[in-house]
């Protein structure tokens, strides 16, 4: 691609990255969650593989450490569930700990990220998986199409 | 051990659930490692299954909440959703998870030496896990949403699973043919979902079916939900995917795949039965399923006749032989509204349809399995190019006379005894529905004759010289297929007793599955 998209994506990806960090961390008061979140932070890698093509990014972004990942993430997700089975599958064993454990008044409050118990966490397992699925398909396909060419 | 029982209902779908993330990285210490693992758990699932079933034939329908304090707190105090997700199983629910977590574990044994040679085991047994938590989620589950979801599961891990032999290109048609017709489904049932939620703000099938006004929405939702559930169950006139899926589908994934089929289609009698009970046009809608399922009869059998490839053959006669299914069941929605009719013959005509259900899916199953067996030995599917093969595979020869005479309703094994239930019910209703059901039959029959005839009899062929019995462990996974079947041929009463009539009349007592969530039933 040319310079100008380059330098644009240099500037720009750490804040895609970023934002989607932030729409996983902030799932439980903002709109957003795991997913949404995980979704924009696989378009900034997208953004990466077209600006500086697939075979660069696969550099340090490898197809099995995304698996790992993804695979991570889908563990950790029903490992929060299983530890609420003393009580009951999916139960939120953290309301009242240290970890995500304020529980907030009722009424209207101006956002206390230390709430939700293990929905934050189960937001970042999904985030996890997201960003390792969907990065791996467009790494996957970007490759698939630029070999393609080669070939041609 | 009371632990257990409470939790097994989620405990038999968050297993498998877990070890399907699990098993990339159980990959990593061996492909040994990995097929036992997945074995053990696919066993533990049987385990969880038959340990519910106690529970729910000595106490009544188990109910989970998740999430709650107590499993039983379905609905909320000081809280905006009406109904919490919750999982219901009854004696229908039960009934589909033994079959389902059966045919699972028969298939993940029967997989091991089949696929040993192929490349991508570790995603092989991912899907074939994911597949497992689909059929059993969608039986499970007490809320729509939830059922679309555990649908979107099943549909892509069993798409993904038969288009798993990339090399052969009609794999890839088949799988992709298989989501495509899946992917629909799903959509006409979240329509659906999104119907019953702008009306009532409720997705729990319990708690709809309690204030069911049926409404023209309602009507569009019935349609929708009839249309998607019959084309998953393969019945005619939606019936085209399923001998392009089932053929190349690899290993011990057709059974479970036609599991999931079968999963699909007691979804089907669930929303009939339990989501619209006696306020839908029960005749109207009883006698739809019935043609449906007379024509899924005749069109299966007559394409299955002509067929030469021997696992396309079988295909065909999963729609034929679906057919008895929906015709039996049909039977029993069409005089719903008959309590005379339905205590004379309604309830022994969906027993018969949810007995063939079980039957089927074993002997088929089984037949399914031999047919890749000789594929796996042979290279080949085209009959006409098969023969002898009764000297060298003694086994599975063995297990193909016993799926074939029982598909085909020969006394004393168990499809006679399931179709003879579905013949005395539907001839009280019509004397016509027997005697095709009866004809096909006689063409079942006649088509597996010729399998049999061309594949396993005949001169030794010389270029099938060298060829051996298939490896112990899909002989293990055919023998327990072959196994579940023979006990029922042996022990039909004590297994439509003790099983197929709480399953029967789970789906006839609406107010009972309504009761146990919204109470007072």
């Amino acid at each position: 691609m040319s310079k100008i998209v380059r330098t644009v994506a240099k500037l720009l990806t750490p804040a895609i990255l970023l934002f989607g960090l932030y729409v996983i961390m902030h799932g439980h008061i903002t709109p957003g969650g795991g997913f949404q979140g995980g979704a924009v932070f696989a378009s900034g890698v997208a953004l990466l593989i077209v600006a500086f093509g697939a075979g660069r990014v696969e550099q340090f972004l490898k197809e099995h450490q995304l698996s790992m990942l993804e695979s991570g993430g889908g563990l950790l997700f029903i490992g929060l569930a299983f530890a609420g089975l003393a009580t009951a599958f999916f139960y939120n064993f953290l309301v009242g700990s240290p970890i995500f454990g304020h529980v907030p008044a009722f009424g209207p409050n101006p956002g206390d990220i230390w709430t939700g118990g293990t929905i934050p966490l189960m937001n970042v397992a999904v985030g996890m998986k997201v960003i390792a699925g969907l990065s791996a398909i467009v790494l996957v396909m970007a490759l698939a199409s630029s070999k393609q060419g080669e070939d041609e | 051990m009371d632990a257990l029982t409470a939790h097994s209902s989620i405990l038999a779908i968050a297993i498998p659930l877990f070890a399907a993330f699990l098993t990339p990285l159980v990959g990593k210490l061996g492909a040994r490692t990995r097929n036992v693992f997945v074995v053990v758990v696919l066993a533990f699932v049987e385990f969880l299954v038959l340990v519910l079933a106690r529970d729910i034939y000595a106490n009544g329908i188990h109910l989970y909440t998740l999430g709650a304090v107590s499993p039983s707190l379905a609905i909320p105090e000081h809280y905006m959703v009406p109904v919490r997700i919750v999982l219901e199983v009854d004696g229908l629910g039960v009934f589909m998870g033994i079959i389902s977590a059966t045919v699972a574990l028969a298939g993940a044994i029967y997989s091991i030496s089949c696929m040993k040679h192929e490349t991508g085991q570790d995603r092989f047994y991912t899907l074939l896990l994911l597949l497992t938590v689909g059929m059993l989620g969608i039986q499970f589950t007490g809320d729509l949403f939830n059922l679309f979801v555990f649908l979107e599961i099943l549909s892509i891990s069993g798409a993904a699973l038969a288009a798993f032999r990339t090399r052969f290109i009609d794999a890839v048609e088949g799988g992709f043919k298989y989501l495509i017709v899946s992917t629909v489904a799903a959509l006409m049932v979240l329509l659906a979902t999104g119907l019953f939620y702008g009306q009532y703000n409720l997705l729990n099938i319990a708690a709809i079916a309690d204030v069911m006004q049926y409404t023209a929405l309602d009507k569009i939702a019935l349609a929708l939900l009839i249309v998607a559930l019959l084309t998953k169950s393969g019945g005619v006139p939606s019936h085209w995917w399923v001998p392009d899926t089932y053929t190349p589908a690899p290993a011990g994934t057709s059974p479970m795949i036609y599991a999931a089929t079968l999963a699909c289609m007691s979804t089907m009698f669930r929303v009939a039965f339990t989501l619209y009970g006696v306020k839908m046009s029960v005749a109207t809608i009883g006698w739809l399923i019935i043609i449906a399922g007379l024509l899924s009869m005749f069109v299966g059998v007559t394409m299955a006749l002509r067929q030469t490839d021997v696992k396309r053959l079988m295909a065909y006669h999963v729609i034929s032989q679906g057919g008895y299914m929906l015709l039996g069941v049909g039977v029993g929605i069409a005089v719903l509204g008959d309590p005379q009719a339905l205590a004379a013959y309604g309830r022994e005509a969906v027993a018969g349809g949810l007995f063939h259900v079980m039957n089927h899916a074993f002997f088929k199953g089984l037949l399914l399995l031999t047919g890749e067996a000789l594929f796996f030995r042979l290279g080949t599917r085209n009959l006409n190019r098969m023969g002898g093969m009764g000297r060298n595979m003694k086994w599975t020869c063995a297990f193909f006379l016993i799926g074939a005479l029982a598909i085909s309703g020969v006394p004393p094994l168990n499809g006679f005894a399931s179709k003879l239930m579905i013949y005395e019910a539907s001839y009280q209703l019509n004397p016509m529905l027997t005697i095709i059901a009866m004809m096909v039959s006689i063409m079942t029959l006649a088509s597996f004759t010729k399998v049999f005839q061309s594949a396993f009899t005949g001169p030794e062929l010389p270029e099938y010289k060298e060829v051996r019995e298939v490896p112990l462990s899909m002989k293990l996974g055919m023998g327990i297929l072959a196994g579940a079947t023979l006990f029922i041929s042996l022990f039909p009463s004590l297994v439509v007793n003790t099983i197929v009539y709480p399953a029967a009349d789970a789906l006839l007592n609406q107010a009972g599955y309504i009761g146990a969530v919204m109470g007072g039933g």
